[in-house]
């Protein structure tokens, strides 16, 4: 397959100061916890629903924490004493806390030893809630199978649920192998997570739980009517990764959007709330088997994509580090790129196949996440449409893994059903014309593309070893990603933050983290 | 005043053909075909070809079509703005801010409402700029604010009331039903309620906006696709400047 011959010391040296980079966050992060992680905890144990006033319960009980200064020990432990108390169901009990029928962060009548006992049961519950969910997924897989890589990756979004399922089922004829239900846009700021089905989002479809089983009950439908494994795809990133990462897990969604980054630079999210949510939300994803999509893409709408090359690999480089330490493999690591080049560059496509392929000879064992031009789209649909063609020819050439579909209109809508269908049938055409053409071309030696490729790597050695001198949140800090530059203390969701105290107990990243089994 | 008749052009004058492309909610078939010629018929159009058809899912078949446009339009009595400024490069445009204005130009943009895309403010604003042609950022004659996507109606003013903007650039990419159209009149809407709506000169921008509704919809202009930044730099520094 097309090969680059590239610097090996280079890249044993760019891994090395990823993994630094990755392991001084870690640090911070295994000290700290958040409202969402504690939120997250309490949703695996079997706590679900809103209160009269649609406020979600996991929120009220940790707000109850809170409220009390009890949050630095965790909602796990008091929450299992809580159980002792009422001799009900998880959900139930939640309901009993906040109606002020049973206590919640006192100190319970029930012995140590009996509420450690009681939190080992809901860890259990929680560990045997994600190993099912990985198993029923890997059934399905094999009655229904996996397409072939790259997988064509469909956006629906009405904002209504219903109609979504629409929407899904004619792009999964189409040859859609990936459904993502967009989120309403700016969900990723709120600091809770919507219940029940919606039918009215903005730009998007709100992300509840009971959205995803509606959609993931229509696509089991449209597995059977076209015979072959259809994933979904949901976002697991703003105020609530961890919690979205639990629903998701639980719905048995197959993708899940997960950035170290995102949050912080795009959405001006705290970054000590995004690096310590985004570890818990990723040891979910390990466990339940949820690939995770990662968004350096975004840096090139605005960076230069050429300028910014580095930037991108040096983001997947960290990502992937951060990924390990979260217990994720190769194959659940969705690392994100994008086909950004101005258009108007004299051999941009060639450009465009050096970085891709970096991308690829530096991951070869994940399914790397390509998304289409976006900045370049143009207003005029046929030129779009042409664009979008030599993006899927670099995808399958190159052989990335989650293909997202490039679509002619979106520069100026949401697309239409018919839009969707014009950007399968360009990417039907063209994965299948050119199938083998990467296992048949070689690069040049000391040609155009191995050049390129070899000038980013030298880049990115250059810029994660600054990275890795000032620490990664110093280096967000000044700006070094994206042109954005975000304060440690700032951004939104600070307040979320806790150091954990002597007392702090959260035993699913224990069970997970150990690989332990509960069955 | 004479007349200047015309109609779409395919390939001969007064051909009227045109390409019409659509989906109607429907099985795919004999009777979706009928049914897709009739409606474009219904549309004013004759010699309708169904030209091609496929299912995009169940009761969903869309369409490929050619038609003859019926009606032809008198094109004298057709009249349209365009935004009017001089043509000025990013040199010029430093120049007159620094010897006429006396001080720096200061404009504050943002995408307003739920859409999350800064693509066309960052065209605009971003250091690099758009087509070859320098953002508003890169001119030192220029104090720009670019606060991105998702920014409230309240906040754009806010900011712009707190840097004291000359001009505020709001835009408005991606829309789904019509949404541009209404994040659009409630900002100018903010600012007549505060009634400083002639504190500061705004400019509407986006794939859907034309100068006519910009200035419909209360801006004093309004930028489409492929408009670079140093034609809104010049409208605005000859808007203060009264060139």
């Amino acid at each position: 397959m097309t090969h680059l011959t590239l610097d090996q010391k280079s890249i044993i040296k760019i891994r090395k100061s990823a993994k630094n980079i990755a392991s001084v966050v870690d640090d911070f992060v295994q000290i700290h916890s958040t409202t969402s992680i504690e939120r997250a905890v309490l949703r695996l144990y079997g706590v679900d629903g809103v209160d009269l006033s649609g406020v979600p319960l996991p929120n009220k009980l940790v707000d109850i924490l809170q409220t009390k200064g009890k949050l630095e020990s965790g909602a796990s432990y008091h929450f299992a004493a809580s159980m002792l108390e009422s001799k009900r169901d998880a959900k139930t009990t939640a309901e009993l806390i906040d109606q002020g029928k049973i206590s919640f962060g006192e100190s319970s009548s029930f012995s140590v030893e009996q509420i450690l006992k009681q939190e080992q049961v809901l860890t259990n519950f929680a560990i045997n809630t994600l190993d099912n969910t990985r198993k029923r997924k890997l059934d399905k897989q094999k009655q229904f199978p996996l397409p072939e890589a790259p997988w064509k990756y469909l956006i629906v979004a009405t904002g209504n649920i219903y109609e979504d399922r629409v929407q899904a089922d004619a792009a999964v004829r189409s040859g859609a192998d990936v459904i993502a239900v967009i989120r309403s846009t700016a969900q990723s700021l709120l600091d809770y997570v919507p219940y029940g089905a919606t039918k009215e989002g903005f730009g998007g479809t709100f992300a509840t739980q009971e959205n995803f089983k509606i959609m993931r009950q229509a696509l089991d439908k449209s597995m059977q009517t076209h015979g072959r494994y259809v994933s979904l795809v949901n976002y697991s990133s703003g105020l609530c990764m961890a919690e979205i990462a639990a629903s998701a897990a639980i719905e048995d969604l197959d993708m899940l959007l997960n950035d170290s980054m995102y949050g912080i630079l795009f959405r001006d999210i705290n970054m000590q709330r995004t690096f310590i949510d985004q570890y818990f939300s990723r040891l979910i994803c390990a466990r339940a088997n949820i690939i995770i999509n990662t968004g350096e893409d975004n840096y090139l709408t605005t960076a230069d994509a050429i300028e910014g090359a580095h930037t991108v690999t040096a983001s997947q480089l960290i990502n992937e580090a951060m990924g390990k330490v979260a217990m994720l493999t190769d194959e659940q690591m969705g690392l994100g790129h994008a086909f950004e080049i101005d258009p108007q560059v004299e051999n941009g496509f060639l450009l465009e196949l050096a970085h891709a392929s970096l991308a690829k000879a530096l991951f070869p064992n994940s399914p790397l996440k390509y998304m289409p031009p976006t900045k370049h789209k143009s207003t005029d649909v046929f030129y779009s449409h042409v664009l979008d063609a030599m993006f899927n020819l670099a995808s399958i050439t190159t052989k990335q893994g989650i293909h997202l579909a490039g679509i002619l209109t979106e520069a100026i809508h949401t697309p239409f059903m018919q839009d969707r269908a014009k950007a399968l049938n360009n990417i039907n055409y063209i994965f299948n014309t050119a199938k083998n053409l990467g296992d048949e071309i070689e690069f040049k030696k000391g040609g155009l593309i191995e050049q390129r490729a070899g000038q980013v790597l030298k880049e990115v050695v250059a810029f994660l070893s600054d990275i890795e001198n000032v620490g990664l949140m110093k280096a967000i800090s000044q700006g070094k990603f994206a042109n954005i530059k975000r304060e440690i203390k700032a951004g939104k969701g600070l307040d979320g933050v806790f150091k954990k105290g002597p007392n702090y107990s959260n035993p699913i990243i224990e069970a997970i983290k150990n690989n332990r089994s509960c069955s | 005043m004479s007349e200047q008749m015309i109609k779409p052009y395919g390939d001969t004058f007064d051909d009227g053909q045109v390409q019409l492309s659509f989906t109607l909610p429907v099985e795919i078939g004999a009777r979706a075909t009928k049914a897709a010629i009739k409606y474009t018929e219904s549309l004013n159009f004759k010699d309708v070809a169904v030209v091609h058809s496929s299912k995009l899912a169940d009761n969903f078949t869309c369409f490929v079509v050619y038609a003859k446009g019926i009606p032809s339009l008198n094109y004298k009595n057709i009249e349209a703005t365009e935004v009017e400024s001089t043509q000025m490069d990013y040199y010029e445009i430093n120049s007159l801010i620094k010897t006429k204005l006396n001080r720096q130009m200061v404009v504050v943009g943002a995408t307003i409402g739920s859409d999350a895309h800064t693509v066309g403010i960052d065209a605009i604003m971003n250091m690099k700029g758009y087509n070859g042609d320098y953002g508003l950022e890169r001119y030192p004659e220029i104090q720009a604010f670019n606060l991105g996507s998702q920014v409230t109606a309240e906040k754009l003013l806010a900011k712009s009331l707190e840097v004291k903007a000359d001009a505020i650039l709001v835009s408005q990419t991606v829309t789904q039903k019509d949404s541009h159209i209404r994040n659009f009149t409630e900002f100018v809407e903010l600012l007549e309620a505060e009634n400083i709506r002639d504190k500061f000169l705004l400019v509407a921008g986006g794939p859907r906006i034309n100068n006519d509704l910009a200035i419909e919809l209360g801006y004093n202009a309004g930028f489409g696709a492929g408009t670079t930044p140093n034609q809104v730099a010049a409208f605005i520094i000859c808007k203060l400047l009264n060139i």
